[in-house]
């Protein structure tokens, strides 16, 4: 006999099985139904018409970087609010403080990136 | 045998939801469409089939038998699982959905966190695309868009939690039921529109589509890919975007109850509640695509971090405050 916990997930891993087994399919079938014709100038990577300039790795702003790191001291922080949303009736005054000094310091660090110019794209 | 037995039952289940996923998702392109050239006054795909229904199930065909272009620069294996990992991730984040009070493939107690964890990992398939691809146009579009989405997951993460301070459970069921009374949309109406606008920017819809903006990266990291694979970017995203409406109808909508309790609508089954709301929001969603804009990109970086973020977190104290206050806590 399966465990509880086993039988509500099992559905979700057959569900991958089958996802996965379908997408794989879909290529294959495209691979084995299509024309083949490479030629050297199809084959090599797109750039308006003409020959790639340099490397398409280049450098690029670090801004991006910001936003990943600004992304996860947000989803850590919802992270904490989820298990804290949901018991919030349970918890009492003191739960319900101590997330509120959480989000007052984070609220801190935000101003001080905000002020900082990390949010701003030129 | 009697694990046979489960498993085979639980694939009989399963088909009979991925079906209908994978038409509605070819309906729907077909819906966009239509309602795209509406509004402009074209007649949109209307040939192939009554109405040009059919249109979706003519193209996949098409893609069926087209080339499959593999840069020879390119990281092949990466660059094949792209589109096997979007496809993926859009379709199994279905097995939480609830249909009725019963009618639900997986009716696990932490509902809500899967949907938002699987709907996250989404931008691996996208920055796996452009990053293998070795071609300059799907970088840029892979990191404009990788940074798009995280910026607007965590507003989605955060209105996610205001939600769940008026129900007090992860379970998608029980975020139904919490709405007996009354739907979410009326209570937390700034964060059901906050919701839509940043599942417009999660789904790299227009207005927000920078990262495939046709005037200046040819088609965003989707330029390399042809055939079946590029058939199945948008898949994964039309997918994608009818997830997000199911999410607002259940997070707002009230999900598959029935809008008015009176004899003749209690006889419609839930399920066509749910489908009626999620095609509210498509229609929505294709009407946005229709009439505005398109935003630059350091707007669309401005309105999720500067906007959204602190109004949506504004928003959970309020709601936490009001009904700690009022002593109105679901407790369990």
């Amino acid at each position: 006999m399966l465990s509880d916990f086993l039988k509500d997930y099992l559905p979700i891993i057959l569900f991958l099985i089958i996802a996965l087994g379908l997408s794989c399919a879909f290529i294959v079938v495209n691979l084995i139904l299509s024309p083949k014709h490479p030629d050297p100038e199809k084959l090599s990577a797109y750039e308006c018409g003409f020959e790639p300039f340099e490397d398409s790795r280049i450098e690029f702003d670090v801004r991006f970087y910001l936003v990943a790191i600004l992304f996860i001291i947000f989803d850590l922080e919802i992270a904490f609010l989820f298990p804290w949303a949901i018991s919030l009736g349970n918890i009492g005054l003191l739960g319900f403080s101590s997330m509120m000094i959480f989000l007052f310091i984070l609220t801190i660090g935000f101003i001080y990136e905000w002020k900082k110019g990390a949010l701003d794209w030129e | 045998m009697e694990y046979i037995n489960i498993i085979f039952s639980e694939t009989y289940k399963i088909l009979f939801l991925l079906v209908p996923v994978l038409v509605s998702v070819a309906m729907i392109v077909w819906l966009d469409r239509r309602i795209w050239a509406f509004v402009q006054k074209r007649q949109g795909p209307n040939v192939v089939g009554p109405f040009g229904l059919l249109q979706s199930l003519a193209d996949a065909l098409k893609y069926m038998f087209k080339e499959v272009i593999i840069p020879s620069s390119s990281n092949k294996v990466i660059f094949i699982l792209a589109p096997i990992v979007t496809m993926t991730l859009a379709l199994i984040s279905w097995a939480v959905i609830p249909f009725s009070a019963t009618q639900v493939l997986a009716d696990i107690n932490v509902g809500i966190l899967y949907l938002f964890a699987v709907s996250s990992l989404g931008v691996y398939g996208i920055i796996m695309g452009g990053w293998a691809s070795n071609s300059k146009y799907p970088f840029l579009g892979a990191i404009r868009s990788a940074a798009q989405m995280v910026s607007y997951e965590v507003s989605i993460g955060v209105i996610i939690i205001n939600v769940l301070l008026c129900v007090g459970s992860l379970n998608l069921n029980d975020i139904v039921m919490a709405q007996e009374k009354l739907w979410f949309v009326i209570p937390l109406f700034p964060m059901f529109v906050i919701f839509f606008i940043s599942a417009l920017a999660e789904t790299n819809r227009p207005p927000f589509d920078l990262p495939e903006a046709e005037a200046e990266l040819v088609a965003g990291y989707q330029t390399e890919y042809s055939g079946m694979m590029y058939a199945m970017f948008w898949l994964g995203e039309y997918a994608n975007i009818l997830l997000m409406c199911a999410m607002g109808a259940i997070l707002f909508l009230g999900g598959w109850l029935s809008p008015i309790e009176i004899y003749p609508f209690t006889l419609i089954p839930s399920a066509i509640w749910l489908i009626f709301k999620i095609l509210f929001l498509f229609v929505l969603f294709a009407l946005v695509k229709a009439i505005v804009p398109r935003y630059r990109y350091d707007q669309l970086m401005k309105l999720g971090w500067k906007i959204f973020l602190p109004l949506s977190l504004t928003w959970v104290i309020l709601t936490s405050s009001y009904l700690f206050y009022f002593n109105l806590l679901p407790t369990n």
